[in-house]
């Protein structure tokens, strides 16, 4: 039976470029269906009643939300492709925190960056600086989160490049100058072509904040 | 034999997450309690990042966040599956972890830390929110006795815990949060889980519960 794979998602969304990348790796085709946030699908609305948001992965009819979920569900599934969790349960309960850390820290506060002024956006560059150095720190000398294999951490953390730009121009601030490390870790993964096909041109995201703030009103 | 340590606070939902998985799986272990006001230096070097209880330490390794502690145990000892074996059904119950931990949380410490009727409102309004999202959807396509069907399982161990915080605060502050007729599916489905023995026995009580809380909001607020 051929499997129907459908992916609801919005171009610029760091969740949805998460399983893009997840189901490149694995080589699944799919049905990439782009929503207008402003104007919601039924099939949006009725695959993610509790949160009616994107990215939902609809397998066979069968919806699963959130970006982190989904990943995992991918690997349980077409667990004999690319394994992107690691095996041993101490490493792989380390994976889950970290792709957590990122979760928690990495979004938030890239968006307090870009929708804040002064002291609030000088105290959100802060911390987040300091969650990439703390992810650096992780990173080590390994070529990816995974080790010598990209994986779990690597696909959680990546998209969110896309949005430095954004966070650079509206923070005032050098990414690169500050954590290095992290760039060369990102040019690394950028060389894969599961995720060079899947992230956006950081430039047109910055492009669509633009808009955004124009929208909500910051100036 | 594994040495098994768990760092936290016996009063906390998410210590008693990982109590709950630790003894309904027969895992021998060694509680320690940390105190709020003085945690152990240990805890601070086995979790750098967040600073905070439930910390595992398995053969000296330790794992952080209690969601993450609770698929390790589960993963390491199958005895007691608490996460379903078809990958569907893992996804859900891992998207019903996620909200019980992403949504009435934050709203259910903002209840424990009020320090005026303006503030419990708001936060009693919020915890109403999710709770509704959890009867109406959750509950009501649901006629199993538990998420796992007969027994318990991961989603159980997510809730469970902090039902029984949102109770011990109705009586710590005098409110009312649950009601008996607002959430009929989650009070009937809480009254199953707190029956389940190796669950009644490891709760923690609810009388100390209340003093302890009461005890906190007193340090933090100057008064109860």
């Amino acid at each position: 039976m051929a499997d129907e794979v459908v992916l609801l998602d919005f171009w610029p969304s760091p969740f949805g470029m998460r399983i893009r990348i997840t189901l490149a790796e694995k080589g699944i085709k799919y049905e990439y269906k782009e929503e207008d946030l402003r104007n919601k699908s039924p099939l949006l609305l009725q695959s993610n009643p509790v949160h009616k948001k994107i990215p939902v992965l609809i397998h066979n009819g069968k919806p699963i939300c959130e970006s982190l979920i989904a990943v995992q569900y991918i690997e349980d599934v077409w667990s004999n492709r690319n394994p992107l969790l690691p095996s041993d349960p101490y490493h792989r309960a380390q994976a889950r925190f970290w792709a957590d850390y990122v979760d928690k820290k990495v979004y938030d506060l890239g968006r307090k960056i870009w929708t804040s002024k002064g002291e609030e956006q000088e105290a959100a560059k802060k911390e987040f600086v300091e969650a990439l150095k703390l992810l650096e720190e992780q990173l080590g000398d390994k070529t990816y989160f995974g080790g010598d294999n990209f994986g779990f951490v690597d696909i959680a953390l990546v998209p969110f490049y896309t949005w430095f730009k954004a966070y650079e121009t509206f923070g005032n601030f050098n990414i690169e100058s500050e954590c290095p490390k992290f760039i060369a870790w990102v040019k690394r993964c950028l060389q894969k072509e599961s995720v060079s096909k899947s992230l956006p041109d950081p430039h047109k995201v910055y492009e669509f904040v633009v808009e955004i703030r124009k929208r909500i009103g910051i100036e | 034999m594994a040495d098994i340590k768990l760092h936290g606070f016996w009063y906390s939902p998410f210590t008693v997450k990982v109590k709950l998985t630790l003894e309904l799986k027969g895992i021998p272990y060694e509680n320690i309690e940390e105190d709020r006001l003085n945690m152990s230096a240990q805890v601070f070097q086995y979790n750098p990042v967040y600073k905070r209880v439930p910390v595992l330490v398995h053969d000296g390794k330790p794992i952080c966040e209690s969601t993450i502690i609770v698929e390790y145990i589960d993963q390491i000892w199958p005895y007691y599956p608490l996460l379903p074996t078809d990958s569907y059904e893992r996804a859900l119950a891992r998207f019903w972890v996620k909200y019980a931990d992403d949504m009435p949380v934050p709203a259910i410490g903002s209840l424990a830390q009020s320090s005026n009727d303006e503030e419990q409102e708001k936060a009693i309004e919020k915890i109403w929110e999710h709770l509704r999202v959890i009867e109406d959807q959750r509950f009501n396509n649901n006629v199993k006795k538990f998420f796992g069907g007969d027994t318990i399982n991961i989603v159980e161990i997510a809730f469970g815990p902090l039902v029984r915080f949102i109770k011990v605060l109705e009586e710590a502050l005098e409110v009312k949060v649950l009601g008996d007729e607002k959430f009929p599916h989650l009070q009937s489905w809480y009254n199953n889980f707190k029956d389940v023995p190796v669950i009644k026995e490891n709760l923690p009580d609810q009388n100390k519960m209340v003093a302890v809380i009461k005890f906190y909001r007193e340090k933090l607020l100057g008064s109860s």
